[in-house]
């Protein structure tokens, strides 16, 4: 693995010099190697979005750096430009960006503007809007009458047509029921094998964090409280409902079994962990 | 960036230019405006530039803040005072090339700068002191006899407030919708002037669509809560005259009158 983004002390003051003046983003430091999936979770207003939005050039720093390559994304219009397209940025409701007259249309805006021929626009589009589940059919219709789980995938699609090197999604799943909300974690899932493409995600889930990424950022109040596997941060438990998160269900009924008295290692995130550590503990206590 | 527009400049106080009722003051500028075009002479004008600048005093609000209101006219005014020095004509002082300058010119040119300052600087002060709700609400009060002959203020102003309500809402969704669109590759700030406005549809698109939205929501919240105009709707802030809008009253009348009488004396 070699490292792709590198962020350098990276500060981001809103309005500053007026009485709203507000720290957002506070000296943070991290690297991000290339096939990575991160998750990227912290309670409301702690900077996860304005964070992220640093990494394509949208915001500039108020200090320290972005370095893609080892080369900063604010040193030349052509560098932003480029940063822009190496890194594929989601929005958080990205369906409100929808425009084209059909979904071809909409999904071909980013490719178009990347300045890449007919027909690798062509392959990327359907392809793309492939691996979202969308058919054929769906292409010529307008992404206005479609459904809002619909209109999600067709967003997604857009950017993952883009084919970025790192793909950066704010709050992917945020308003979508739970199959909604498992599709889209499919997709995620499915670009990132198929194309090795490294992803930083933002969730205010716990679960969603611990079951999609193999490293977890925490962010609290623009500083980046904790960075590591999921089995790292969730050894933190404590540290981490203190900071007003949630942690993962299990976690927490392991957490109260350790309260209870029995001798348990509450690290656990996923069901299939829990069910493996009480097997352990029922035949690890068994022969006495 | 876009948020750096501010509109409704309101910038929150105690003072009695603060807690004087919204229609007092919009009537005091009216007269105060009115005035200020009616009277001649120096004396007069001092008097007025003196009173604007008692209010702006009393209201608590920095004198700087009321200067950089004046920032964006500073062109018209200069513009307004060349143009008049040139064109009056009149006895003349001196002349540079062809270029014949008038002591009436001279006049002339000051009294409308003058005129123009002290007209943006008031307007400031209103603006400052009072929210663009409270504006609404007085202007609503004010024009309520023209419902006599079936004109609906109480929908104009409705919607006027509603508007002020949903234009930072607004502005906030195209810096949304903006960078959305950026991380998308568009690009806003190179290229012609034709490409420069298409490049602005992926925005104005979702905008749109995004304003319909609220708007058949707002409808739809405001008919669940059985709204039905202004027939016999009561208000949460209802406006009251007290005994400070007599006094703040008789003050600008009394300084507005003696300007007045002062320009017709001398
Ligand atoms: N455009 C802006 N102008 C001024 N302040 C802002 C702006 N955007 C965000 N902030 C402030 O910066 C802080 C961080 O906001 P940010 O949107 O990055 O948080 P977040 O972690 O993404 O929160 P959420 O989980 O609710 O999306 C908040 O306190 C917010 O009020
Ligand atoms: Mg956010």
């Amino acid at each position: 693995m070699t490292e792709l983004l590198q962020i350098e002390q990276l500060t981001h003051v809103y309005s500053p010099g007026t009485p709203f003046e507000k720290m957002a983003v506070d000296h943070v430091d991290l690297t991000v190697r290339s096939g990575e999936f991160i998750g990227l979770i912290g309670h409301t207003g702690s900077g996860k979005s304005t964070f992220i939005q640093h990494l394509n050039g949208l915001l500039k720093p108020t200090e320290g750096r972005v370095l893609i390559h080892g080369e900063d994304i604010h040193q030349s219009k052509e560098m932003t430009r480029a940063a822009r397209f190496a890194v594929g940025l989601v929005f958080q409701y990205p369906e409100y960006q929808l425009f084209e007259e059909t979904v071809y249309k909409d999904v071909s805006f980013g490719p178009k503007n990347m300045g890449l021929d007919k027909d690798e626009i062509d392959r990327r589009v359907r392809e793309s809007c492939r691996i979202v589940g969308l058919d054929d059919g769906i292409l010529k219709k307008s992404p206005f009458e479609l459904s809002g789980g619909q209109k999600r995938r067709v967003a997604l699609a857009g950017v993952f047509a883009m084919e970025p090197e790192v793909m950066v999604l704010d709050e992917p799943m945020a308003g979508l029921d739970p199959a909604g909300c498992a599709d889209v974690f499919s997709y995620i899932n499915a670009y990132h094998e198929k194309h090795g493409t490294t992803i930083l995600f933002v969730t205010h889930s716990m679960e969603y964090a611990a079951q999609m990424a193999r490293r977890i950022v925490v962010m609290d109040h623009g500083k980046i409280l904790m960075d590591g596997t999921p089995r790292e941060v969730f050894a933190r438990a404590e540290e981490l409902i203190a900071a007003g998160l949630d942690v993962p269900q299990i976690t927490r009924v392991f957490l109260r079994l350790k309260a209870a008295g029995i001798d348990i290692d509450p690290a656990v995130y996923t069901v299939e962990q829990a069910a493996a550590a009480l097997r352990a503990l029922k035949e690890g206590v068994r022969p006495c | 960036m876009l948020k750096d527009i501010t509109l409704g400049q309101y910038y929150p106080g105690t003072s009695p230019v603060h807690r004087m009722d919204p229609r007092t003051k919009l009537l005091s500028l009216i007269l105060y405006i009115v005035t200020i075009f009616v009277v001649k002479g120096a004396i007069p004008y001092a008097v007025c530039v003196l009173a604007v600048m008692a209010a702006v005093w009393v209201s608590t609000i920095p004198a700087k803040m009321v200067l950089k209101s004046l920032k964006p006219i500073v062109i018209i005014v200069i513009f307004t005072g060349i143009l008049n020095m040139l064109y009056t004509p009149g006895r003349e002082i001196f002349r540079v090339w062809i270029l014949k300058i008038t002591a009436e010119g001279v006049t002339t040119a000051l009294t409308m700068a003058l005129r123009i300052v002290l007209l943006v600087s008031s307007t400031a002060l209103l603006t400052y002191t009072t929210s663009p709700m409270a504006l609404t609400d007085a202007l609503e009060s004010l024009l309520s006899p023209l419902k006599k002959i079936k004109l609906p203020v109480h929908e104009f102003a409705m919607m006027m407030s509603i508007a002020l309500r949903f234009i930072p809402t607004l502005i906030e969704e195209t810096d949304k919708i903006m960078s959305a669109q950026k991380a998308r590759g568009a690009d806003f700030e190179t290229g012609s002037i034709l490409n420069r406005a298409k490049a602005l549809v992926p925005v104005l698109v979702p905008l749109f669509v995004s304003a319909f939205r609220r708007a058949e929501e707002l409808a739809t919240a405001m008919e669940c809560r059985l709204y039905h105009g202004g027939e016999g709707r009561t208000r949460l802030h209802s406006l009251t005259y007290t005994r400070l809008d007599l006094i703040a009253g008789i003050i600008v009348a009394a300084v507005c009158g003696g300007a007045i009488a002062l320009s017709i004396v001398l």
